[in-house]
């Protein structure tokens, strides 16, 4: 009995020692507490909203200069497509035989245009643009497409006020279809 | 010598032809080894004893990783030519040359949206942030302290193939985007469960290392159901083309939903709405609607022997077989039609059948040297029977484009060659 207690009361010493040397809630005690200043370097997804969206701007007339020079070598001096996607144009087509998709006629949220952008463009170079020039190529795209206006200036705020025209498009998995 | 080939008659012209050819013979025999000299057909069969057998053979050493003998050289990636740029492009597994049901490593099918990235594993780092109670940071040490497992599934990109023509000569043409392998890692559950979930945490948003830093959003069951955290592929760590040093996987899910060289894992209330799933990975129907977040691989079949491309000896015995696979759990059966679908017969299952794998099914079959086709359909766990292309195409239209588990009959013709009987 008395070296069972002996056990009993080693091993629970033993067990509180594991649990604060390690986190206190944590089941394993592996990987080490991630800082606000590494996941705000780190966290650049874009809610569909516009939640993330950092400060800065850009405009139709600045997007225009970025685009000739980092984008329209793949996307075509209009966003017409080329070696890279067809950005321009479409509207009206998604119901018919011969869809056009492009982000005015497909793509459901603006935000999320600017988090693609940001994250993976200029293909050769991603994450090389500026927020402002992200915002400033958003809008450029965004006035290919007529959803705003030649003058207009985008930031957080206004990128997300932007209704694109295939937002209510979408449906879920309705699988299995065929029976 | 020289004055002989350089002589301008017939006789010599002949002579340094022979020559010439017989040199690059010379050459090819050197490339396969020393031990392939320039013999005819019949000397190294019996009743004479092989060359390769009257002299040591390679040493210890010469290859430390192994690669496949010369005469496979041709069994690699189907790689398409002449696509507008390599960068977001995909490679697939020659299916029809393969056994059973494991893809070697050097044959995996590759889809990548921005090239393959060169990962320091030692500067590698998950970020585990966003609705729970400990963000996280892991070094790939840490992440191999956990409780490992290893588990075969198949991963299959969507797109896999079209609905559309022209259609694909070969098995591999077809459904190459196709692969199984064992892997080896943690389960996302345990490493979830080391940072607490908040109670309003309802999607993962995993995020790769590339330079498309690849998002999708992933349902918080299927993370605490099956998914994992994978490091090593088929007993070794994992290719580059693969994820190195980490992956995750999501058994029976869409492929680019197992976002390679995994950085980030952000627990959310809702999806992200990425490009890749919304701007593409949508399935667009007839009525202009796309479906969003059509993550299961439905089941499917294709039979690999004899199959486009490949040729039959001559009527007689010739055994179908063949792969089936559910991203919704087990192959339960595999039906084999070789009368253009009159009727079907039940194939042999090799165990072991294995939930969200590669199944390999098998069928005895004499062909009577008259025109045929031949198709396979799977039956999964569930009951779903695998669709033809034509029931497909009238619920989904032409424009759905991902998804496409359609039967794929061969026609063999008279004189033994396989075709795809659709295109």
């Amino acid at each position: 009995m008395r070296w069972r207690e002996t056990c009993c009361v080693a091993f629970t010493i033993l067990l509180g020692a594991w649990a604060s040397g390690a986190q206190a809630q944590s089941p394993y005690g592996i990987g080490r507490p991630a800082t606000a200043a590494e996941i705000a370097g780190w966290n650049i997804d874009i809610g569909r909203y516009g939640s993330n969206l950092p400060t800065g701007s850009g405009s139709v007339s600045h997007g225009r200069e970025v685009f000739a020079q980092q984008c329209a070598s793949c996307h075509g001096d209009k966003g017409e497509g080329g070696l890279g996607d067809r950005l321009v144009g479409g509207q009206g087509t998604i119901g018919t035989t011969r869809p056009i998709r492009t982000v005015g006629s497909y793509w459901p949220y603006a935000p999320t245009l600017f988090d693609y952008i940001r994250r993976a463009m200029p293909q050769n170079a991603p994450q090389s643009l500026s927020d402002d020039d992200v915002y400033a190529v958003s809008a450029y795209v965004l006035n290919l497409n007529g959803l705003v206006e030649a003058d207009a200036t985008l930031d957080a705020k206004s990128l997300a006020g932007v209704r694109m025209p295939n937002r209510d498009g979408f449906v879920g998995d309705a699988r299995p279809d065929v029976k | 010598m020289s004055s002989t080939i350089d002589a301008d008659d017939e006789s010599a012209r002949t002579t340094r032809r022979r020559f010439l050819q017989g040199g690059t013979a010379m050459a090819g025999g050197a490339v396969l080894g020393a031990n392939a000299a320039v013999a005819a057909e019949t000397d190294n069969l019996p009743p004479a004893v092989p060359e390769w057998m009257k002299r040591p053979g390679e040493p210890m050493g010469s290859q430390p990783y192994g690669a496949p003998s010369p005469f496979e050289k041709g069994v690699v990636k189907n790689i398409s030519k002449n696509l507008k740029q390599y960068i977001s492009a995909s490679g697939r597994t020659p299916l029809q040359e393969l056994d059973g049901i494991i893809t070697p490593n050097g044959l995996f099918y590759e889809r990548h949206h921005g090239g393959v990235p060169t990962i320091d594993p030692a500067q590698h780092r998950l970020m585990l942030h966003g609705l729970v109670e400990r963000p996280l940071i892991f070094s790939m040490d840490d992440l191999r302290r956990f409780p490992s497992e290893s588990r075969i599934h198949f991963l299959e990109c969507s797109g896999n193939p079209g609905y559309t023509k022209p259609y694909g000569k070969t098995a591999s043409d077809l459904v190459g985007l196709l692969s199984c392998a064992e892997w080896t890692g943690v389960s996302l559950k345990l490493v979830l469960q080391e940072a607490g979930l908040k109670p309003e945490a309802r999607w993962v948003i995993a995020e790769g290392a590339d330079a498309a830093a690849l998002t999708r959003s992933i349902p918080i069951e299927k993370c605490l159901e099956d998914a994992m955290l994978v490091y090593s592929q088929n007993g070794e760590r994992l290719r580059p083309q693969q994820g190195y040093p980490l992956r995750l996987l999501l058994p029976g899910f869409e492929g680019n939903m197992s976002v390679k060289w995994l950085r980030r894992l952000h627990v959310t209330a809702e999806p992200a709405y990425s490009r890749e799933e919304t701007s593409k990975y949508t399935d667009l129907l007839p009525d202009g609607t796309a479906r969003e977040f059509s993550f299961y691989m439905e089941a499917k079949s294709i039979i690999t022997h004899p199959s486009g491309g490949q040729r039959l000896s001559g009527y007689g015995f010739h055994e179908i077989t063949g792969i089936a696979w559910s991203g919704h759990g087990k192959i339960k059966r595999v039906e084999v039609s070789v009368d253009d679908g009159k009727s079907w017969q039940e194939a042999r299952l090799q165990e072991p059948v294995l939930t969200r794998a590669l199944t390999r099914f098998r069928l005895p079959w004499r062909w009577d040297g008259k025109p045929a086709v031949i198709q396979s359909r799977a039956i999964d766990e569930t009951g779903y029977v695998q669709p033809t292309l034509a029931e497909l195409l009238a619920v989904r239209g032409e424009n759905y484009f991902y998804h496409n588990n359609a039967i794929w009959p061969w026609r063999i013709a008279a004189d033994g060659e396989v075709t795809n009987a659709l295109a």
